[in-house]
């Protein structure tokens, strides 16, 4: 068991440092376009989808440190800030469980 | 298929909310009082490998790209209830601090890769390998499937919310609000790229990582008992061994 977690976190481990192929990706899923992409499918944005997606500014958006080049830009610096994104992904959302699952099985 | 805000007009993300609370709820008493100590890092490693895999976008020809989502091999190894839980977190998370699907839609998402993925994934699974040895190999090719049909059916309910987009939220001269397009062209765009790409590499991540946990500890898995617990109960029901 304890091998077990302690493989399955190597693994994890390995795929943090892989993460950034998933930038080689260029296009946008689908039915995720940003308001701008959407006016070029469609000619207009529409009233409600352009109120909306205004509602939030996330910290770090596109899982990339703020202020700093894009992929097309700097492949370095954007596979860092993603790689960055996917450790704190990975300590919050672990820990925060881990908190929750330690917490559960008190009683 | 993180939603953004704007997608998804007040019916049906309000609707979402109403559904999404108690399950949650649901799945948090379920949680304290199903989970193991011993489950615990599995708990929380589900919750990171989910997050850190739905990062890795696949590129489809036609431009558009899309992932896994990792919560079939969750759902059978901490159960479809404590995957809820996990993967929740973990989208409200991107959310939240990457603007990876919107505030307004994160209980849509959560729906469709938090509920959708490991509750089918789960009952695909236990319906496909039966009565089976847990140390079979044809259990290997039920995750698989399980992988593949959760993930597909989850882009399939994606499809159908933003394909009714056009008919519950347009202005009075029927200009749409929200997204446009219907479903009729909503589901199969999702469907197709889901089906016979991201769900195939999810299919596999799925019989790998199950695989891997069949040779090494089988008593990890959801509803099956170790070896301590089985003589436990047999000593209980008065066999000696």
């Amino acid at each position: 068991m304890d091998e077990m977690i302690r493989n399955l976190s190597i693994g994890l481990i390995l795929l943090i440092i892989f993460a950034p192929l998933g930038l080689l990706a260029a296009g946008t899923a689908y039915g995720e376009w940003a308001p701008d992409e959407l006016k070029d499918r469609i000619g207009f944005v529409p009233h409600g989808l352009e109120e909306l997606s205004d509602l939030w500014h996330a910290p770090l958006q596109d899982y990339n440190i703020p202020h700093t080049p894009s992929f097309k830009d700097s492949k370095l610096v954007s596979s860092a800030g993603y790689i960055l994104s996917a450790v704190i992904g990975v300590i919050v959302s672990g820990g925060f469980l881990y908190f929750i699952g330690k917490k559960a099985t008190k009683h | 298929m993180h939603i953004p805000d704007g997608y998804l007009g007040p019916h049906t993300y309000i609707a979402f909310w109403i559904i999404m609370i108690p399950i949650w709820y649901y799945a948090g008493q379920k949680l304290s009082t199903e989970l193991k100590s011993k489950q615990v890092p599995l708990l929380a490693l589900s919750a990171a490998f989910s997050f850190v895999i739905m990062m890795f976008n696949i590129p489809v020809p036609g431009g558009s790209t899309g992932h896994t989502v990792g919560g079939g091999i969750i759902a059978i190894v901490i159960g479809p209830w404590a995957a809820i839980i996990a993967i929740s977190v973990t989208l409200v998370l991107q959310a939240m601090i990457f603007g990876d699907g919107g505030i307004t839609a994160i209980v849509t998402n959560c729906f469709n890769m938090g509920v959708v993925v490991p509750f089918v994934a789960y009952y695909a699974y236990k319906l496909i390998s039966g009565n089976l040895e847990i140390t079979s190999s044809t259990r290997v090719i039920a995750a698989a499937i399980a992988g593949w049909i959760s993930l597909t059916m989850a882009s399939f309910c994606a499809g159908i919310e933003l394909g009714i987009q056009p008919i519950l939220e347009h202005t009075a001269n029927g200009v749409p609000l929200y997204i446009p397009y219907t479903w009729s062209v909503t589901v199969p765009a999702m469907v197709l790229e889901h089906a016979l790409a991201f769900s195939i590499l999810e299919a596999l991540i799925t019989a790998v990582i199950f695989a891997y946990i069949q040779r090494t500890d089988t008593s990890v898995f959801y509803g099956e008992k170790s070896e301590a617990e089985i003589n436990r109960t047999e000593i209980m029901n008065g066999v000696t061994i």
